[in-house]
């Protein structure tokens, strides 16, 4: 495969001459496999749009798609990719909008209603290839993109640390835990105690779905951690189902205390801490 | 080669301060477990504070310092209380697997005294 520009084929003048029927039948073929999601007449302008680059590259006699004269095809295929990522196609449903082009063009030379021989299919076969290649790229591309959106959004949801009273924090745990999240969490909770001087942490799990032997070590840590700066850490809201997982995994939470919710650990926080809560007509 | 840091020891009322404000080298807190229990014995003095809030980094050695100061002064009757401990210090100790067994701590060192005092009630002497 030579990629240079003395390439003696004519393919720019079978795209050109074919350009009406290839046009439309791309539009048909490339329409089939997305099942009405993308409108017909949306799927015409972005591959006419396309079209029209792919032409312009071919015209110039350069057969890289790397080059310059396919700069606004590559474009244009990666702006197309990267909506239909977001938009939630599979990598096959958005390949077949290029290679769409290429059965069109097959179709159509061997109806021999326009010139093509061996050489322009060959020639446009190696081109929409590269083409199709560099769709799956962009469209991985902009997938790791929503990933990478995805994992900022995660952290960003992370866990904040409240105050609940003078001297009482709070961190209300949701989702999955993991190291790293656990170690932010940590952090975060040893620091807000130095600032705020808070003697009572409340760790509450209520929004933890499931709880393994790392979790389990991970949050005694952070209690044996708050107990060596001089604060009290209390962990409330286990579920029932946790209750029972962390009992078969013969987990030992030792003399750290427990809370069935929040409202008892901030209960218990509260005595400790010399504070009684009483109703206003002297109940309790 | 320099010579030992002196931790200096401060006599508050019936309670020892030893504010440490460098990076201790390991002879250094052998020098400080020294002087401590030499000035507890020579004034009786029923607590000792541990104010570690400038220290950075910690090792295993300076982990087991405190228990060791808190057994020590347990000896002579004496409750030790580490107060101001830092977040990274915390972290570090708890992944070393360190616990301080019976030494208390405090988030600071007006808390330390307060619960020195409080000790002090429930065992007069």
């Amino acid at each position: 495969m030579t990629n240079g520009t003395g390439r003696s084929d004519n393919l720019a003048d079978l795209l050109r001459a074919g350009s009406t029927p290839l046009a439309a039948r791309w539009v048909e073929l490339a329409a089939a496999p997305l099942k009405g999601r993308l409108s017909v007449a949306e799927l015409a302008r972005e591959l006419d749009e396309l079209y029209a680059a792919i032409l312009a590259g071919v015209a110039s006699g350069s057969r890289d798609i790397q080059a310059e004269p396919y700069a606004e095809a590559r474009a244009l295929l990666g702006d197309l990719s990267r909506r239909r990522a977001r938009a939630g196609f599979t990598p096959s449903e958005t390949a077949i909008g290029v290679f769409a082009l290429k059965q069109a063009l097959f179709e159509l030379v061997d109806r021999a209603e326009v010139g093509g021989g061996l050489p322009e299919v060959v020639a446009a076969s190696q081109l929409l290839d590269g083409l199709g290649l560099w769709t799956f790229e962009a469209y991985a591309k902009a997938r790791e993109e929503v990933i990478d959106e995805q994992a900022e959004q995660l952290l960003e949801l992370t866990t904040p640390v409240v105050k609940l009273w003078d001297g009482v924090l709070a961190v209300p745990l949701v989702g999955t835990l993991d190291s790293a999240r656990t170690q932010v969490v940590m952090e975060k909770l040893l620091e807000s105690l130095v600032v705020t001087g808070a003697a009572h942490a409340i760790i509450d799990i209520t929004g933890v779905l499931a709880v393994d032997t790392q979790v389990a070590q991970h949050l005694l840590k952070t209690v044996m951690a708050a107990r060596l700066m001089g604060a009290e850490c209390t962990i409330s809201g286990i579920r029932p189902h946790i209750a029972q997982t962390i009992v078969g995994l013969g987990i030992e939470f030792g003399d750290i205390t427990t809370k069935a919710s929040l409202a008892d650990a901030l209960r218990h926080a509260l005595r400790r801490s010399g504070v009684d809560v009483i109703a206003a007509d002297g109940r309790r | 080669m320099t010579g030992v840091e002196r931790i200096p020891i401060l006599k508050i009322g019936d309670v020892l301060l030893a504010s440490i404000q460098v990076d201790l080298q390991d002879r250094d807190v052998l020098a400080l477990q020294e002087d401590l229990a030499e000035k507890i014995s020579a004034t009786g003095a029923h607590g000792v504070v541990l104010d570690i809030s400038a220290v950075d980094i910690v090792d295993s050695f300076i982990g087991r310092m405190f228990a060791t100061i808190a057994a020590t002064s347990k000896l002579f009757d004496a409750h030790t209380v580490v107060v101001g401990m830092r977040p990274a210090v915390a972290i570090t100790l708890v992944e070393l697997g360190l616990t301080l067994g019976e030494v208390r701590t405090a988030l600071d060192l007006e808390k330390g005294l307060a619960i020195l005092a409080e000790l002090g009630e429930q065992a007069p002497r």
